[in-house]
């Protein structure tokens, strides 16, 4: 039995997790991944964001901290390596652990917080399912956790921040870097990543896209093209590039299965990339007993999974009865910094989906 | 392979296990994933697809895209990427849906 | 243009970089940062307030010339490496530039380098003069460039003499 379940130590987990143990409740926090710290734990750049969200920190450093701040609650019990597969109407969430999965276990819950984070797209494109075709987060895992190579000449399909981050971590761990493609015509990600890849000679090709990869077991070479607007080949335009490994930075999903599973009211929202659960502003879903938070919720940042998960663990906390001293002043203050987070113009798409998902005073 | 020097990172040398790979035996760290030992030690065919046995490489890196399922000590359908390394692991490229035997 | 390529056309660099007069003063700033970014650290960075303080998250910074003495401390405090300095009139003939560096190899005082423009194109070899080790590891590198260069070398490329990987 415990107070508040979290699913997912990521940073909008933990922060969850730090704030709702903070007012006394006691808290399981349960990831699936080998270590605690979700995403942060391979980003090794700087990250963006205000001063007071960590920006100009490194991921792996905010994940250190996070980790140790949990380390200091006695009422925080961290466990990783566990799924959790399913939430049942009397609140119990069923966790699977072991080697070979084959331990179940049942935990009550008064309440759970869902950060389980995302899942990257697929790209359709001729053999595709190539060994040596990964996703950017395999990539990332591979050389940043495990420092291993992933392979000796890269394409990037994709110039949004995953696509330009992991080229300079790749270029980092002193990996050649072929080229970056992007179907838009224009680079999504921040320009300013564009520019320091660009200054290291990697072309950026934008309007352009992967048409196939050629290879018996591994890739061997790897065909672009450009495209036009209507985001067909245009013929001619090929160029055939030797690269023994694709990195697909296509964007991500929200990972929100248990969300479906459990029942929430789910939603499309193109804005945030996929199926989320409506919430109203406390990350509280049309379930009175759970609460969302982070790239789950719909994609977007570290900062703003903090903040997302910093407010659904104070609400959590506060609906069991948790005394927060000055509740109304945090929680107006915190939403507050998580809309000024948002007031930029590569926002606006976030703003839109997050008014489509928004309930006010929702109820079960 | 792995990746000598880095300059944002550490690794540290971490304990070498011996395991096998269809009986051919290879080297990586104990606790990382073996899926990343086996990339490191340069294999790059993890499975076969069902169907039409097509190769299967390391892919999400999460345990959600089964690419990477694997038979390890006798066990079929293991996700590799998320199954910690051990000292004389048998880890062998299953063939279909796999089986026990 | 910028959006496309990752490269700032000379419109776009035209309007962060401080005029002749400041610039023959000796060393000074240039932040080549063109996008609203919720990104605040080279604000807070400069202690002589020479970067303005952001009203909002989102701001583009906005450099006060006359305060800024070229120290060099925002440079590795910016996530995005966008951040350099240069002194026009380091020596008659040559300009010197900071740079943040955070590939290896870390070239050593004295070695020649590739001087790497926008593109990441080779511009010829230049000096490294001096190579500061800061402790979040984006280290600063200044090297003495020829003044016809010293608006165009914004990267480095080191050789690794002992293909060490
Ligand atoms: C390359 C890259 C660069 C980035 N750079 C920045 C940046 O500079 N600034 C910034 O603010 N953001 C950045 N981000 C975004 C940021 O990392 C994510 O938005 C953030 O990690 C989302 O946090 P989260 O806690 O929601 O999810 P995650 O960090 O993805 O964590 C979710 C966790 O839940 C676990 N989990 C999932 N399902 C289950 C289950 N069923 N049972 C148990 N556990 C489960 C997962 O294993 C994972 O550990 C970057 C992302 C990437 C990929
Ligand atoms: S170089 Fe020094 S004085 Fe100038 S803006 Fe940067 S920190 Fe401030
Ligand atoms: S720290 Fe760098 S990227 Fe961030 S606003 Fe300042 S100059 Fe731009």
């Amino acid at each position: 039995m415990t107070d508040i379940a979290i699913i997912g130590g990521g940073p909008a987990g933990l922060s969850a997790a730090i704030y709702a143990a903070s007012l006394g409740a006691k808290v399981t926090l349960i990831d699936d991944g080998l270590e605690l710290g979700g995403q942060l734990i391979k980003q090794t750049h700087k990250f963006f964001g205000s001063e007071k969200q960590f920006a100009g920190i490194r991921g792996i450093e905010i994940a250190k901290k996070m980790i140790q701040d949990i380390k200091e609650y006695d009422n925080i019990e961290a466990i990783a390596n566990s799924t959790v597969t399913g939430y049942y109407e009397d609140e119990v969430i069923t966790i699977v652990q072991g080697v070979n999965g084959d331990i179940l276990k049942k935990l009550k819950a008064k309440r759970i917080i869902v950060a389980t984070g995302a899942l990257e797209n697929m790209l359709p494109f001729v053999n595709n399912d190539l060994p040596g075709v990964y996703g950017a987060g395999a990539v990332q895992t591979l050389m940043n956790l495990y420092g291993v190579v992933p392979g000796n000449n890269i394409l990037m399909v994709g110039a949004g921040n995953i696509g330009l981050i992991v080229s300079y971590q790749l270029l980092q761990a002193g990996i050649k870097v072929e080229a970056i493609v992007e179907a838009l015509p224009r680079i999504g990600g921040y320009l300013v990543h564009a520019s320091k890849i660009r200054r290291l000679g990697v072309p950026i090709y934008t309007s352009h896209t992967l048409k196939e990869v050629y290879g018996t077991d591994c890739i061997e070479k790897a065909v672009i093209s450009e495209i036009n607007r209507n985001f067909e080949f245009i013929p001619g335009t090929e160029k055939e590039l030797e690269v023994d490994t694709i990195c697909l930075a296509v964007g991500l999903s929200p990972l929100s299965d248990l969300l479906w599973q459990a029942g929430c009211q789910m939603k499309y929202v193109p804005e945030l990339c996929g199926y989320v659960a409506l919430r109203d502003d406390n990350m509280k879903t049309t379930k009175d007993k759970i609460y969302i938070a982070g790239d789950v919720a719909g994609i977007e940042e570290a900062s703003s999974a903090m903040l997302e998960g910093q407010i659904a663990g104070l609400n959590a906390a506060v609906s069991l009865g948790y005394k927060c001293d000055n509740y109304q002043e945090q929680d107006k203050k915190l939403k507050a910094e998580l809309r000024e987070l948002r007031d930029n113009p590569l926002s606006e798409e976030i703003k839109i989906g997050i008014e489509k998902a928004l309930i006010r005073g929702g109820r079960d | 392979m792995r990746i000598k020097e880095h300059p944002i990172l550490e690794f540290n040398q971490k304990e070498k296990v011996k395991f096998t790979l269809d009986g051919k035996e290879l080297e990586g760290y104990k606790g990382e994933p073996i899926a990343s030992a086996l990339v490191a030690a340069g294999i790059k065919v993890l499975s076969r697809s069902i169907k039409y046995h097509r190769p299967r490489g390391f892919f999400c890196a999460i345990g959600k895209c089964s690419a990477c399922l694997m038979k390890v000590n006798g066990v079929p359908n293991i996700r590799t990427c998320v199954t910690k390394l051990e000292e004389g692991m048998k880890v062998e490229i299953q063939k279909g849906k796999g089986d026990f035997n | 243009m910028l959006e496309r390529t990752g490269i700032p056309t000379d419109d776009d660099l035209e309007k962060v970089i401080p005029d002749k007069k400041r610039l023959v003063q000796g060393p000074v700033v240039i932040i080549e940062c063109f996008q609203k970014i919720p990104c605040d650290p080279c604000a807070i960075s400069c202690k002589l307030g020479a970067i303005k303080p952001f009203r909002d998250i989102n701001d583009l910074p906005q450099v006060d010339f006359d305060k800024c003495t070229g120290c060099g401390i925002c440079i590795s405090s910016c996530p995005g490496l966008a951040i350099f300095v240069i002194d026009m009139n380091y020596l008659d003939e040559k300009s010197l530039i900071k740079l943040p560096h955070e590939i290896l190899p870390l070239p050593e005082k004295g070695e020649d380098v590739y001087a790497l423009d926008r593109a990441g194109s080779m511009l010829g070899k230049v000096k490294v003069i001096k190579v500061l080790k800061i402790k979040n590891k984006t280290n600063i590198i200044s090297i003495e460039v020829p003044k016809s260069m010293v608006m165009k070398v914004r990267s480095i490329k080191v050789e690794d003499k002992n293909n060490e990987r």
